[in-house]
């Protein structure tokens, strides 16, 4: 029985499937993990002999290498499969890759995928977990896992933090996530967006919706920016970069209309002056390179209660 | 000659009569007939319906994909048309989305010749609307009419003719040779790169949404050329609550425009999406339950005059991938009165479901032969109905080559246990019967 630390599925697929305590479990082992970082030896045996494996069907450089180094220190093997070039028009490969995988006894699978819902697919192709790295315009749970344990340790708490997400929102897994997860564990999330970049059906999500980011930002404890892609002009979700910019943008100006304790988050990557100027990423209250490194301990927290339960895992030693 | 005498059944559900069949016309029915000579239960000459089967005209589909020429790996004519059998059919349209399109006299000649080699039902080719589908000019609708196919259905399914112009063109051009033109009805520009219903779900799921006004719009446009132009059309695969209240306007007005609905659309929403699996993927999509509820009460009152599979086979390859990268349709011959009795229960009564099955697609599609009354002189074209039969839809044992059905698992009340055509069994107990042999028509 794998996930017997506390989680109740074998795979992680969508942020909203955890309960609020197995989120808090998570948070609470990555807090655990962090302290592993801090050693002159960053390893712990918990996962030896344990296979996980990358799969990325698409190029994500920052994600690939936290999954990498969270495994390692682990002291899991751990196998990247770049399967990039097999997109969705060439689908099948994606059951093949499965089978393969499945066929070298692979304990985590990691994936990757630009088509919404590819990871719950393989879920059910494999015995091994699946851990949702991203998929499509659907979810990125670990990197609300990450964001939220971001915000914990700078804000203290979780519960009745007020988080307004900001940018295209309708394409962002990130933006999916956070709002599921933050939701589960208390706090309160505005979307930002122009109408056009927000889903129909966004009413149902635990969210409240704004047009204007003015309005929002003084009553913020934390402000997410969504990158936005400049070919998004192209099909007409807004005029032009600059007016994009002009309205939903987070510069100096509007960063000092923040409370004095909030802080700005983005997880990667920035379309710098566009969504976010220069100096407001670089600046004191940013949050990214932060969110950087608590991702390897939120993976590491993820990895070690899908799988560290299971047979050969010594838990003492681990914490 | 072929004889076959059925006791004790319920044309229509009404009272119990005893049926001869011979030389594929209904020669005799009324209570108390004595069975010909030479008939056998053994043979399957003689079904005994104990007073419960109930015998129905054979069905009409206005809406089958039998995927050859092309796509033989998926379907061809003859296990598409052994499929509709086993499902109470005598007659299908073939839509024309075929490799090569449907779209010249020389290819509807060769789909209705390969249906009446393999005899399993009748085999009506659609013609497509504009060359190759592309939307861009009219495909020769007359010479299709004129050929032994006698076309009379044209549609680009599968591609919506989205050019007014165009559109208008065809609803007028058909009237030459009593044409129907069957639309597709999607915007193609709302629906670039759309998964699935556009609403909630969609917005959890993070697939790109297939917005309900994307086909209402369509609609809307479409009645009012008929409208002006005064002439036939029909909506394939009516699929929103805002789409029947058009055609129900419509209709009030006396717009000569005519509906259909699939048996999926009757019963699923898009909540089975939620697993990503692409057996869900259909094109229009599962729309939301009010949507369900408004097709429901439109069948039942009439709005929507039949009910059309839609039978979409697609191989595993084109299935088991991600969501994004399968082709849309589910295969629906074998499981439609089960499925329509399923989801609209007694609001129909069997007449009614004979009207929507058979009568109104037979009449639209100018079918002589088929949905006709159960009386002596008719064509034998009929099915028998169990009623009471509980049966769990397994995929593997359809008789369609792909079995890509939504429905696997799923338990259902009343079932096909025999199909004639002109008199000759082609199905029983849901299997297909005998040998096929060429049809005479």
């Amino acid at each position: 029985m794998t996930g017997s630390m506390g989680l109740s599925s074998r795979h992680l697929l969508d942020a909203g499937d955890l309960s609020r305590d197995e989120a808090l479990l998570v948070l609470d082992t990555a807090e655990e993990m962090s302290r592993v970082g801090d050693r002159a030896i960053k390893k712990l045996p918990t996962l030896r002999g344990r296979t996980v494996v990358n799969l990325f069907f698409e190029d994500s450089t920052r994600t690939r290498t936290s999954f990498e180094v969270a495994a390692k220190r682990l002291s899991a093997d751990v196998i990247t499969f770049s399967a990039k070039g097999s997109s969705v028009s060439k689908g099948e490969s994606l059951k093949d890759t499965a089978l393969t995988l499945e066929a070298m006894g692979a304990d985590a699978v990691v994936c990757r995928h630009s088509a919404s819902g590819a990871p719950h697919r393989l879920a059910n192709w494999i015995r091994g977990s699946v851990i949702n790295a991203g998929d499509g315009t659907h979810e990125h749970p670990t990197q609300a896992l990450l964001d939220a344990f971001t915000m914990r340790r700078r804000h203290g708490r979780l519960e009745d933090l007020r988080v307004a997400i900001v940018g295209d929102v309708l394409h962002s897994r990130v933006a999916r996530s956070n709002v599921a997860l933050l939701h589960t564990l208390g706090a309160q999330v505005t979307v930002v967006a122009p109408p056009t970049l927000l889903p129909v059906g966004i009413g149902a999500w635990p969210a409240e919706v704004s047009y204007d980011l003015d309005a929002v930002l003084p009553k913020c404890d934390v402000v997410m920016m969504l990158r936005v892609q400049r070919e998004r002009m192209n099909a007409a979700f807004f005029p032009t970069v600059r007016e994009y910019s002009r309205r939903y943008g987070l510069d100096a100006q509007r960063v000092a209309l923040l409370p004095e304790d909030a802080i700005v988050m983005h997880p990667g990557p920035m379309v710098r002056g566009m969504e976010i100027a220069s100096d407001v990423a670089d600046g004191m209250r940013s949050t990214i390179t932060e969110q950087v490194a608590n991702g390897v301990s939120v993976r590491m927290a993820v990895l070690y209660l899908l799988l560290g339960g299971a047979i050969g895992a010594d838990e003492g030693e681990a914490l | 000659m072929t004889q076959t005498f059925l006791r004790s059944v319920r044309p229509l559900g009404g009272d119990p009569v005893d049926v001869v069949l011979r030389d594929g016309i209904v020669d005799a029915i009324g209570p108390g007939l004595d069975a010909p000579a030479g008939v056998d239960v053994v043979d399957g000459t003689v079904i005994d319906g104990g007073g419960r089967l109930v015998l129905m005209p054979g069905f009409v589909d206005l809406h089958t994909h039998l995927r050859e020429p092309g796509r033989e790996d998926a379907e061809t004519v003859e296990t598409g048309t052994r499929a509709a059998a086993v499902g109470g059919y005598t007659a299908v349209h073939a839509m024309a989305n075929t490799d090569p399109v449907a779209d010249t006299a020389g290819v509807v000649e060769q789909v209705w010749r390969l249906g009446q080699a393999a005899g399993w039902c009748d085999v009506r080719p659609v013609g497509a609307v504009t060359v190759g589908l592309q939307g861009e000019r009219l495909a020769e609708l007359g010479a299709m009419a004129e050929s032994a196919a006698a076309v009379r259905v044209f549609s680009d399914d599968g591609k919506c003719v989205s050019d007014a112009v165009l559109m208008r063109r065809a609803l007028e051009y058909v009237k030459a040779f009593d044409g129907l033109v069957a639309q597709h009805a999607q915007e193609p520009r709302l629906t670039d790169g759309a998964q699935m219903h556009e609403g909630e779900v969609s917005a959890r799921l993070g697939l790109a949404g297939w917005p309900a006004v994307a086909e209402e719009s369509i609609i809307a446009r479409d009645v009012l050329l008929a409208e002006h132009v005064g002439s036939r059309l029909h909506v394939c695969h009516l699929s929103t609550a805002g789409s029947v209240e058009i055609v129900r306007r419509a209709k009030e007005r006396g717009v000569q425009v005519s509906a259909e609905v699939t048996p999926h659309h009757l019963l699923l929403t898009d909540e089975s999406c939620c697993g990503y699996d692409p057996v869900f993927k259909v094109n229009p999509p599962l729309r939301t339950q009010a949507d369900v509820d408004a097709l429901r009460d439109a069948l039942v009152d009439g709005t929507i005059d039949c009910v059309a599979t839609d039978h979409a086979p697609h191989t595993i390859e084109d299935k088991e991938t991600e969501w994004a990268a399968a082709l849309p349709g589910m295969v629906g011959l074998e499981t439609a009165l089960a499925v329509v009795r399923h989801a609209v229960g007694d609001r129909l009564s069997w007449s009614e479901l004979a009207d929507r099955m058979s009568l109104a697609p037979a009449r639209l599609g100018r079918l002589r032969e088929h949905g006709r009354p159960i009386a002596a002189g008719e064509p034998a074209n009929l099915c028998l109905i169990d009623p009471d039969l509980t049966w769990t839809v397994e995929a593997a044992a359809l008789h369609s080559r792909s079995h890509n059905t939504p429905y696997a698992g799923l338990t259902l009340t009343g079932r096909v246990v025999a199909t004639w055509l002109r008199g000759r069994l082609t199905a029983r107990g849901g299997a297909p019967a005998g040998a096929t042999v060429g049809a005479s028509a």
